[in-house]
């Protein structure tokens, strides 16, 4: 793994959310992150396909209840460690913890019992299926009914169909489109669809909630929406690791920024921080030339 | 709901960059490998044209209809009865029974196959590996030219027979669970070449000299005649339409669950599906287990009323015909599938015996096939009965 400690890049430093009172929220909501409480620790985390270093030595730790902020330039890894997280690619090096214990290596619906949930930049719903079913298939994941129970609909079978149905029901009214619950995933807006993710990933009941730029495509009143939404996902009690590259948005909403840049975290600190810093403004201008 | 003011945000957070500072940081999203797309017609969804359904309708009426269509279904074999066009419906080169015996063991094949190929997305081209599993564990068991011997009844055989089946459907789907589309199919073509190659030449299947005498199922009528024999097929339609209906209905109980959801979400995008926590490995071994169970269904209704069973029974074509009845009836649809499956079957036993030109019409049957099915695909892309979320699905697509 890399040995370059730039920025705050400092890993896991517990102390780097600190003066969270003086945090963009300004009291918006029950204080974030007052617990310092490590729910994730991802520890030297390097990926590379063929030649390119995708993740390289990729540190950091997500504290409970946070909304932190993942951003970096097009092509940084930002997605590509998504998918280490959530079992996609197994890392070459490194490991993740979630509460202590590793996740790394496990299947990616292990991943999801243990408690991580994802959406992606480019929507992945089951299209041909309604947003109902599309979230019953979240809720599902906490189910145990196999053939032998539906075929005979055993009692468990009719409870945990109930289950799914009432918490798909509530979840689709929470992003706000329980109107549609019987649309065809494909039917629904560009916007809608993009709720619908995020409906469907909190029905695995995560602990860590990953958003890979949920507001991409997005109306200004949308993007307004969704930021709401993800307040209130974390006021759920979910942990939000968030990609976006909308500043304004990722400003307003997280209580701490871990940039990316060519695989490596050269920045990570609250978001004041990370906006004076010379290192992120370069990666995002390329060379620093036109400083803005 | 998600109130759309911006709420307490401080107006002045990223004021010294990016907030009206495009050149940084906002700009470049988006680019590149998010495409931005508007949503089409509006901010709300455009509802799919729906089609009057038996599931729109009360419970009552559809019980009713349910009921109506079975019991006619039953009294099927005396549709000759009926004027003008009763005789029209009924074969001419082969008894009446036997087309429909023949119609209800395709049925099951064809409701098989769409658990795996409709619903799953698991496209499987060696089904007819499993109906002569079924039917040859049977004729093992029951047959006395089995090196065995064992002559068992014909309903003990049953349950070892759908045993045999669901392991073999485990065995085929072991092997292939990293399998997806065009490798998967040449995976299960090898498959049931495999079991057609080993009838051929293993001494317990006697090859083409095959296995005779296999007992018909149990029964008596009340003057003491068997209810299952050479002479009629009635009963073994009757049978057969049975087992159609349990089919059904333990197919429809794991369609409304969460196996038939986690089904589909692995046909729509096997990886998303895991990452929601659906047990993929688990749910596809199933979608071949129950697919191969319920083959050999008609194959153990096939070895007993046949009676005779050779290597030569089970030819790839049946593979391909049960297939095309899947997709014709509509690919994920129970009532496309019966509708297919008895189609294939119905129309060559129904060509039989009609003179085109001085030839058998039968032995046109699969370039009238390849016509109809054509024509199908043409006029009804998601097939004759298809399922609801298809049709919504590829009339969008259209739309488009
Ligand atoms: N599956 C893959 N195979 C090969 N290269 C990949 C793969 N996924 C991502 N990459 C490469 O890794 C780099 C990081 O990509 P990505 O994680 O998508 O960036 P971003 O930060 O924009 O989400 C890019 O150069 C991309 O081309
Ligand atoms: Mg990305």
């Amino acid at each position: 793994m890399t040995t370059r400690t730039m920025g705050n890049g400092q890993p896991a430093s517990p102390g780097v959310p600190a003066d969270r009172a003086a945090g963009p929220h300004g009291g918006n909501g029950p204080a974030p992150g007052t617990g310092r409480e490590i729910l994730a620790r991802v520890d030297g985390v390097t990926l590379a396909f063929g030649g390119l270093t995708a993740l390289d030595g990729v540190t950091f730790t997500v504290h409970e209840g946070e909304i932190l902020g993942l951003i970096g330039p097009n092509g940084a890894g930002k997605t590509t460690f998504f998918n280490v997280l959530t079992g996609v690619h197994r890392p070459d090096e490194g490991r993740i913890l979630l509460d202590g214990r590793p996740v790394t290596g496990l299947r990616k619906h292990m991943i999801t019992r243990r408690g991580i949930a994802r959406t992606f930049q480019n929507i992945r719903l089951f299209s041909g299926m309604t947003a109902l079913e599309n979230v019953m298939v979240g809720v599902d994941s906490r189910h145990r009914t196999s053939v032998p129970g539906a075929l005979l609909r055993l009692p468990r079978h009719r409870h945990e169909e109930e289950r799914a149905r009432k918490n798909a029901r509530a979840l689709l009214e929470f992003v706000g489109i329980g109107r549609h619950s019987d649309q065809l995933a494909r039917n629904l807006p560009y916007g809608e669809q993009r709720r619908l993710e995020i409906a469907r990933a909190l029905a695995t009941e995560p602990r860590l909630l990953c958003l890979d730029e949920p507001a991409a495509g997005s109306t200004p009143s949308e993007k307004d929406q969704l930021l709401e939404l993800i307040r209130a996902t974390r006021d759920r009690g979910v942990t939000v690791l968030l990609i976006e590259h909308d500043m304004r948005l990722v400003m307003r909403v997280t209580d701490r920024i871990v940039v990316l840049d060519h695989g490596r975290v050269i920045a990570d600190g609250a978001p004041e921080e990370i906006r004076e810093d010379p290192q992120v403004v370069a990666a995002y201008l390329g060379v620093p030339t036109d400083a803005a | 709901m998600t109130p759309t003011t911006p709420s307490g945000a401080d107006p002045s957070t990223g004021e010294r960059l990016s907030t009206q500072d495009p050149p940084l940081l906002v700009e470049r999203s988006g680019e590149g490998e998010t495409p931005r797309r508007e949503p089409e017609g509006g901010s709300s969804p455009r509802g799919p044209r729906r089609r009057r359904e038996l599931a729109d309708l009360p419970p009552v009426v559809r019980y009713a209809i349910c009921a109506g269509i079975l019991g006619a279904a039953y009294l099927l074999p005396w549709v000759g009865r009926v004027p003008v066009i009763g005789p029209q419906i009924q074969t001419q080169g082969i008894d009446w029974p036997s087309a429909l015996f023949n119609m209800s063991y395709f049925v099951l094949l064809a409701l098989g196959l769409n658990v795996v190929v409709g619903f799953a997305g698991l496209l499987d081209l060696g089904y007819v590996g499993f109906f002569a599993v079924g039917a040859y564990t049977v004729a093992v068991l029951a047959s006395p030219d089995s090196d065995l011997d064992q002559r068992w009844p014909w309903l003990a055989c049953v349950p070892v027979a759908i045993g045999v089946c669901l392991f073999s459907g485990l065995l085929l789907g072991w092997p292939t669970l990293r399998l997806r589309g065009d490798y998967l199919a040449i995976v299960t073509l090898g498959f049931a070449e495999i079991i057609r190659v080993f009838a051929d030449s293993s001494s317990l299947l006697r090859g083409d000299r095959g296995l005779g005498s296999i007992p018909h199922p149990p029964g008596n009528w009340s003057d003491g005649s068997p209810i299952f024999s050479v002479r009629d097929a009635t009963p073994y339609y009757w049978l057969g339409l049975t087992l159609i209906v349990l089919m059904v209905l333990a197919v429809r109980n794991l369609k409304a669950s969460r196996v038939g959801r986690s089904w589909l979400a692995i046909r729509e995008d096997e990886e998303a599906a895991e990452l929601m926590g659906v047990r993929t490995v688990r749910f596809k071994l199933w979608a071949f287990a129950i697919g191969a169970a319920i083959g050999g269904f008609g194959g153990v209704l096939f070895a007993g009323e046949q009676g005779f069973l050779n290597s030569a029974t089970f030819q790839l074509m049946f593979s391909v015909l049960v297939l095309a009845g899947v997709v014709m009836g509509g690919s994920g649809s129970i009532p496309g599938a019966i509708l297919g499956g008895a189609l294939i079957s119905y129309i060559p036993d129904r060509l039989r015996g009609v003179q085109i030109a001085g030839t058998d019409a039968f032995e046109y049957r699969f370039l009238i096939f390849g016509l109809m099915i054509i024509i199908i695909m043409i006029f009804r892309p998601q097939g004759l009965l298809p399922d609801r979320r298809r049709v919504a699905t590829t009339q969008d697509q259209e739309e488009r």
